[in-house]
């Protein structure tokens, strides 16, 4: 009942007293705009890695061998327990007809490849022939490593398009072409066979490193990236299914391949996960992480509202008289009650819309930051303020009803 | 005959019933107040004036007796139903003024329409035409905190008037103002009273006032001790 008036009059009395009113919205502006922060921030961030992840495809198959016992350190791997290139091509021979092609890496440490003055960052990867099409890595000329390089052990090497803008001068072929790589005590020396195009990830970009300094991955056989290591066999390795394959089933058979594979082994055994629920885990990360904000943001609001409560009692006894007036005019209680409680409404819904803008504000800059995109949810904003009535209306109505049941008599005499 | 207004028949109201502390403010008045009177209640503090007053302005229920409001029982009423007959039947006026702060005289005038459920254009329309009737009209979006006191007070008697009720109830109207803007405010009454023939009630302590008035009922010690016509009547009668 009186709508217009009671809004018109509640905001006026908010504009009468600025401060006051900005103070009691804190909590709720607080309150709700780190929900939207966090959840517009959780988005963009379940997005990318979504994105991210179905470009390096949804029907990849990624098996590591793992301890039984989750206590237990790598320390003392043998290659007895991981997997041998003649287990995974016996793996790979009995499901042709379901596997595309199986991808191997193995980090080979970081380094620097020089040559006279010049020189380029490198991570060298030792990877297979699968790996391109895993990686989904883009040559622009030349070709990608081969499995007779692998088997043959050959010292070549893919490089991206930056290293070759560094170490040769333009309208030089690099291909066939010798480079040396520092690394650590090492020198070795590769032909490369292939340039590849670099694609700067967001999360590498995050570090602002300067062009110069850039790493770029440098792909040589992984059985020379092995050749220094401790263990010649193979920790983890990952299988890309032909595009017909069921891949959750897949994902079965082949962990039953390899339960049965390790029955054997003790301390170790396979793991084997396909993209799509690494995706289900994720994805359940961020529910989980979206739960801890969601309740850090109900305490916040809770917080919120009862500072809206604190300052709707002392309105009611400021207005104590102006309550006697209303009354002796002719109002009845639930004309009072309808007053404040509406009041209370537009203390929380303007505080609410304040934080929707400071939280959508906090993503975008949160968002840039993680070089995502923002992606604003509507729905969340209609809760939001939705949300923000029910606060209002939650601890608006004690004080209103305590100015409703205020005594006509009592509330003109008081001073 | 004309039409009784106030009506109260061995009307008692106590305090603190059923305690030790029992007390008896109002000990048995009998009350008739006719249409078009201009009346006035006087009594020292302590008397039970106010207490009458509050009855007389529907604010509080007696605790034994039978009032009539133009004819409405009040004695045995809800709160709402009382709301609803303060709201239609009684003007009050205060000492203190009373108006609603942060809403212009307009706005101040509009509420006893508001709350009557008069729908806005003509709520606007009548209370335009009561402050320039009451000589405000050039200070209608004025806020009560840019008024004088003899101006708050005008714009006051334009809302009590806005419902046209049945009565004015007017608790010390003057009080607050200096000699000069309290006559101006009490020749308002006198307007009031005689141009629109409004039944007045003034409750006061100050006996000039309650001399220009029709009738003076003297309150003491919760009894009505004298009720005399006042000098606006011998004059009426003069003329």
């Amino acid at each position: 009942m009186f709508l217009k008036e009671n809004v018109l009059l509640a905001v006026a009395g908010l504009k009468s007293n600025k401060v006051r009113a900005l103070l009691t919205m804190l909590g709720i502006i607080i309150g709700i705009g780190s929900v939207i922060a966090i959840v517009s921030i959780g988005d963009a961030l379940t997005n990318k890695v979504n994105d991210t992840m179905s470009s390096l495809g949804a029907n990849n198959i990624v098996v590591s061998v793992v301890p039984r016992d989750s206590q237990s350190s790598w320390d003392k791997v043998d290659d007895s327990d991981l997997l041998s290139r003649e287990q995974i091509e016996k793996f790979q021979q009995k499901y042709a007809n379901e596997i595309e092609n199986v991808t191997l890496a193995a980090g080979g440490g970081s380094g620097q490849v020089k040559d006279g003055r010049l020189y380029a960052n490198v991570s060298v990867q030792g990877v297979n022939e699968g790996y391109q099409a895993f990686k989904n890595i883009k040559i622009s000329s030349g070709r990608f490593l081969k499995d007779r390089d692998i088997d043959q052990s050959r010292r070549v090497a893919v490089v991206s398009d930056k290293l070759i803008g560094k170490m040769f001068k333009s309208g030089v072929d690099p291909l066939g072409k010798e480079i040396t790589l520092y690394s650590g005590d090492d020198v070795s020396t590769y032909m490369v066979v292939g340039v590849y195009k670099y694609e700067q990830t967001a999360m590498m970009g995050m570090g602002g490193t300067a062009d110069e300094d850039i790493t770029t991955a440098m792909y040589v056989p992984i059985t020379v990236a092995t050749e220094h290591l401790d263990n010649q066999n193979y920790s983890d390795f990952a299988v890309k299914a032909k595009s017909t394959v069921d891949s959750t089933a897949f994902t079965k058979t082949i962990q039953k391949y390899f339960d049965k594979l390790y029955a054997g082994n003790e301390r170790y055994r396979c793991d084997v996960q396909n993209m799509e629920d690494m995706m289900t885990e994720v994805n359940s990360m961020m529910g989980t992480i979206s739960i801890a904000v969601a309740a850090i943001a109900a305490i916040a609001l809770l917080v919120g509202g009862i500072g809206v409560m604190n300052i709707m009692l002392v309105s009611v006894t400021e207005r104590t008289r102006e309550i006697g007036t209303r009354k002796a005019l002719g109002a009845r209680n639930s004309f009072i009650r309808t007053q404040f409680i509406v009041e209370s409404i537009i203390i929380c819904v303007v505080g609410g819309a304040i934080g929707i803008l400071f939280g959508i504000l906090l993503a975008a800059i949160g968002v840039h930051l993680l070089g995502a995109e923002l992606t604003v949810s509507i729905p969340i904003i209609f809760i939001s303020v939705g949300f923000s009535m029910a606060i209002g209306i939650f601890f608006g109505y004690y004080p209103a009803n305590k100015a409703a049941k205020l005594d006509p008599i009592e509330a003109l005499r008081y001073e | 005959m004309s039409r009784v207004i106030i009506e109260m028949h061995d009307i008692y109201k106590r305090f603190y019933i059923g305690t030790p502390n029992e007390l008896e403010i109002i000990k048995g008045i009998n009350l008739q107040v006719n249409e078009g009177d201009f009346v006035s209640i006087v009594g020292a503090s302590g008397s039970g004036k106010s207490t009458l007053m509050n009855m007389i302005g529907v604010l509080d229920r007696p605790t034994e007796g039978e009032y009539l409001l133009d004819g409405i029982p009040i004695s045995k009423m809800s709160d709402n139903e009382m709301s609803d007959v303060r709201n239609r039947k009684i003007g009050f006026v205060f000492q203190t003024f009373n108006l609603i702060p942060r809403s212009s005289a307009l706005k101040n005038v509009e509420l006893p329409m508001l709350y009557a459920g008069v729908d806005g254009r003509k709520r606007v329309a009548r209370a335009k035409e009561l402050l320039e009737m009451v000589g405000m009209g050039d200070r209608m979006y004025h806020l009560p905190n840019e008024l004088s006191g003899g101006q708050k007070q005008r714009v006051a008697i334009a809302r009590a008037l806005a419902n046209d009720p049945a009565m004015i109830l007017a608790d010390e109207p003057t009080g607050a103002l200096d000699s000069t803007t309290g006559r101006m405010v009490m020749d308002l009454f006198h307007k009031v009273h005689r141009e629109d023939g409004k039944t007045i009630v003034l409750i006061t302590h100050n006996n000039e006032l309650a001399a220009e008035t029709d009738r003076i009922v003297t309150i003491r010690d919760g009894r009505i001790v004298s009720d005399e016509p006042g000098a606006g009547k011998a004059a009426q009668l003069c003329s």
